[in-house]
């Protein structure tokens, strides 16, 4: 067992725990906490991957390295998103449950 | 090194109008941010006038030169850099959407105005700006040759499509597109987390390259089953459909054209594109199957649904949900012709047609309907009179569009459904023929109520609540006629979508 | 390394519990915070994963800003929790998601051991061509050269969500101040941190973005650092959000980009090819490029975490 294998399991730990809190937590606010973790399993893999690539000099493979922080941006513009969402349906609604007529099943695959 | 993609990795002549083509949208985007108000509607109809100059520049580009139109982005090669590349398929979605957007942006002209003595007015501002930003996205989806790219493009038709859900703002539409977002991001991150996967097994994100280098193995099984059921949830195929017409129903009747018609097809353009150039020799026919199975499923849900419908939009709406369906039919096709060593074009060529008329005539129903709710003040199927004598022409455009959904002659529809069947038969999967043919006899049963409900006399004395300008039945009629019409594709001396796609990648290549 | 063998080991349960944790606990604030240390935790993860750039990145975005705008929110839907917790799925759903979840992880780790060995990396491509970009960090020579239509893309993906916060404004209030007014406790623990911060944040934050180009570092990181200390100056009632009509504000969002794509297109009658530099003129390009970015990242960062508009000023 090495450093890259370690957390590229740490990382699918991670994406079951977060795929976990997705499904069965009701709150959009925590749906969107669940998101982040799944988010960051997956962006841990890719980075272990990275470290598995190091070469010539490098400590990783410098594009998935930087494909991360692309990543990392965009999780955090999605997050902002729906957070702002959450908030403005607590507003007129005064309640943010997901539940209108229809059974809100989470997205579960 | 043998490549399955016919395209050599240099910059074609041409190339440079795919650059034109995502971010010629996008410029239109930072420009309407700061003009903002009045500005933003103005530069968005000049913009849609030249990205559609440019779409058929690009398809000419192809049909002259006969092959996949390349560009290099900083002059890198892949795997280090990032290619653009359209083949006939790309090209085909390309001036599709730029036909679509532009029928939709000259019947938005009158509902997305500025209101005199404002300087900018929320709704119109997001319309304009949001309109161009799908546009770009999709495009990026159509040329973007390199997976990371596309979970970029992927990101930004969700943040681009998500507003346009809850213009209205009220709380449902907020519900709905809060829905659409998780739903979304979680499509988005299993797609991420596959093309992961596939970095880490072979060292690139360069769909050519890694069509050229997969293997069956389970890695890239894994793999093509994450992306797949991501962009399927993003696609809304059943049963991941609930998101959808809650979504695609709240929004204003132009935002719905947009959702209904277009921002769907991106995520299924992008499982074609994997499962045709990238995974061809990875999966199974029977998961093929699996996702026809699953089409199959929607098409007879969504239009029992919609049958059920007492509200026009949610109608429609649910109709998307079944055509959806039809989408996802081409897979076991394709798959069952490439394995008999057959040409798979037809089964490819039927998606396709199918996905552009769908766009057409979808995007035209959302409008009829809009018109509608403006023309009578609400939407209630089961008292539509008056519609035939106040909007006549959206009326046939209706009609037209579900003639093209049904698939009857000449229609668009007609043309897709009549390849997909053959392909069934030849291939000896006839089930799915059966599906179509089910699925048009539901379709034609909600279309005939609409119309016969919207052709009663209108009460004595009943006058519109508000007239609509003629140009915007105009836009609506020309979109339903393009639908309805395009089954005359037929008569194309060449088979557009067939060039620059590999033949069938040799078996045993590395 | 057995002792960094058991570093990470212990490191790697650290993050599964505390990610566990944040799953599991009843009081949605409580996870936030949890999230915040989450995020830090990541970022030590990522120093010993040998990707220092990503660390900043994950320290300051993941934990950071990630975490003030979730810990905003939920303080703000605490009267929600308790309705939301009648909603919570009975133990058939429960012990299914657990099934699913275990399922997928294992069949991901199943993968991730089956990874190839020797594993293709681009490492090697990358350094071969790093000379002709000019800057010394391969993370900053990918993100500016090799694939610099992804990082142009970023950007505006970032501005197509803060126009999907705006989006949200009530009608009344477009074109107003995002986020509710903070008034000044002169005497509060906020106002000083937010006098004393912000320069010591802002010298650090520039250093952060300067040295990117040949050491760890770079403009998401920098710019984050610097759209914090905004935010703290305007949490702590100094200062307000611009009222997002502003033309100045505009101006400054699309500047970015704009300037990215412009230098982007004379590329190709200069170098040949969108988003190529000419020789010799690379690395001032990037750093123009990066230069013009940093402003734009700034605002659109704080403003994401703002929110959308929901006050008119006075006149």
């Amino acid at each position: 067992m090495n450093t890259p294998t370690l957390f590229g399991l740490c990382a699918v730990a991670l994406v079951g725990v977060g795929l976990y809190g997705l499904i069965v937590n009701p709150q959009p606010l925590r749906k969107i906490l669940a998101f982040n973790l799944i988010g960051s399993g997956v962006f841990l893999l890719f980075g272990a991957i990275a470290r598995r690539g190091a070469a010539v000099g490098m400590g990783g493979d410098p594009v998935p390295q930087a494909l991360l922080i692309t990543g990392i941006v965009v999780a955090f513009s999605a997050t902002a998103l729906a957070v702002a969402l959450v908030l403005r349906l607590f507003d007129e609604a005064g309640s943010v449950t997901l539940a209108p007529d229809a059974p809100a099943e989470p997205p579960d695959a | 090194m043998p490549h399955s993609l016919s395209t050599p990795d240099v910059t074609t002549p041409g190339g440079l109008l795919l650059v034109l083509a995502v971010l010629v949208p996008f410029v239109g985007v930072l420009a309407g941010m700061v003009l903002g108000g009045r500005g933003a509607r103005r530069v968005a109809l000049a913009t849609l006038a030249a990205g559609l100059a440019i779409a058929i520049a690009i398809a000419d580009t192809l049909v002259r030169s006969g092959a996949a139109v390349v560009y290099l982005l900083g002059g890198w090669t892949p795997p280090l850099g990032v290619a653009l590349r359209a083949d006939g398929l790309a090209v085909i979605m390309l001036l599709a959407v730029a036909v679509v957007i532009g029928g939709i942006g000259v019947y938005a002209r009158a509902d997305f105005g500025t209101p005199p003595g404002v300087r900018e007015a929320r709704a119109p501002f997001v319309f304009w700006t949001l309109l161009l930003a799908v546009w770009g996205s999709l495009n990026l989806v159509f040329v973007s040759g390199d997976l990371f790219t596309l979970y970029v493009a992927l990101e930004l038709l969700t943040f681009a499509g998500v507003p346009l859900v809850s213009l209205g703002g009220q709380p449902e539409t907020l519900r709905s597109a809060l829905r659409y977002l998780l739903y979304a991001l979680f499509g988005s991150v299993l797609y991420l987390l596959g093309a992961v996967l596939l970095y880490g097994a072979y060292g690139t994100l360069d769909i050519g390259l890694l069509a050229a280098r997969v293997h069956p193995e389970p890695v890239t099984w894994a793999a093509a089953a994450l992306m797949t059921v991501g962009l399927l949830a993003k696609t809304a195929l059943f049963p991941l459909h609930l998101w959808l017409p809650p979504a695609h129903a709240g929004a204003p009747a132009a935002a719905s054209a947009v959702l209904s018609g277009l921002v769907i097809k991106g995520s299924w353009f992008l499982a074609v594109r994997l499962w045709l150039d990238v995974f061809v020799g990875v999966v199974t026919l029977p998961s093929a199957q699996t996702l026809a199975a699953l089409g199959a499923a929607a098409i007879l849900v969504g239009n029992i649904v919609a049958l059920r419908q007492a509200r026009l939009k949610l109608l429609i709406a649910y109709s998307t949900v079944a055509q959806i369906g039809y989408l996802f039919l081409m897979f076991p096709l394709a798959a069952g012709l490439a394995a008999a060593q057959l040409d798979d074009a037809a089964a490819v060529n039927g998606g396709l047609l199918q996905a552009i008329s769908h766009a057409t005539a979808k995007a035209a129903m959302f409008m009829a309907a809009g018109l509608v709710y403006t023309t009578l003040g609400h939407d209630r199927i089961a008292d539509l009179r008056g519609v035939a004598r106040a909007l006549p022409m959206t009326l046939v455009a209706f009609a037209l569009g579900g003639a093209s959904l049904i698939g009857l002659p000449p229609s668009g529809g007609f043309l897709a459904k009549w390849l997909l069947v053959s392909a069934a038969i030849t291939t000896a999967q006839w089930w799915w023929a059966l599906v179509m043919l089910v699925g048009g006899l539901l379709t034609s049963a909600y279309v005939f109520i609409v119309v016969v409900r919207a052709l009663a006399p209108a009460p004595e004395g009943w006058t519109p609540k508000a007239s609509v300008p003629c140009y915007q039945q105009v836009a609506v009629l020309a979109l339903a006629l393009c639908s309805f019409l395009l089954g005359l594709a037929v008569l194309c001396p060449v088979d557009v979508a067939g060039i620059g796609r590999a033949v069938v990648p040799g078996i045993g290549s590395p | 390394m057995t002792l960094a063998l058991a570093v990470d080991i212990s490191l790697t349960l650290l993050v599964l519990a505390v990610a566990g944790w944040i799953i599991a606990v009843r009081d949605t604030f409580a996870a936030m915070i949890g999230f915040v240390a989450y995020g830090l935790l990541l970022a030590l993860v990522w120093v010993r994963l040998a990707a220092p750039d990503v660390a900043l990145t994950e320290a300051a975005i993941g934990g950071g800003l990630t975490g003030a705008l979730l810990i905003g929110a939920a303080a703000r839907l605490r009267g929600t929790e308790a309705a939301a917790r009648a909603e919570y799925p009975g133990a058939l759903t429960r012990t299914l998601a657990a099934v699913l979840a275990v399922t997928v992880a294992a069949a991901l780790a199943i993968g991730v051991l089956a990874l190839p060995d020797p594993t293709p990396t681009l490492a090697p491509a990358a350094a071969a061509n790093l000379a002709t970009t000019g800057v010394g960090n391969p993370v900053t020579a990918v993100l500016l050269a090799f694939r610099a239509m992804d990082t142009l893309l970023e950007a505006i993906v970032v501005l197509l969500a803060l126009l999907g916060v705006w989006s949200l404004a009530p009608d009344r209030a477009w074109g107003g101040c995002p986020g509710p007014r903070r008034l000044v406790d002169p005497d509060g623990v906020l106002a000083w941190l937010a006098r004393l911060l912000p320069p010591i944040g802002i010298v650090v934050g520039l250093y952060i973005f300067w040295i990117g180009a040949d050491l760890p570092g770079g403009k998401f990181q920098g710019a984050t650092i610097l759209a914090a200390m905004w935010l703290l100056v305007i949490w702590a009632g100094l200062a307000d959000t611009p009222p997002i009509s502003r033309t100045w504000l505009r101006v400054l969002l699309v500047a970015g980009p704009l300037v990215f794509i412009v230098i982007g297109f004379a590329g190709s009658i200069t170098a040949g090819a969108v988003l190529a530099y000419p020789e010799g003129h690379a690395k001032p390009l990037i750093v123009a490029i990066e230069i013009a970015l940093m402003p734009t990242l700034v605002l659109t960062l704080a403003l994401l975490v703002a929110g959308a508009p929901q006050r008119i000023p006075p006149q």
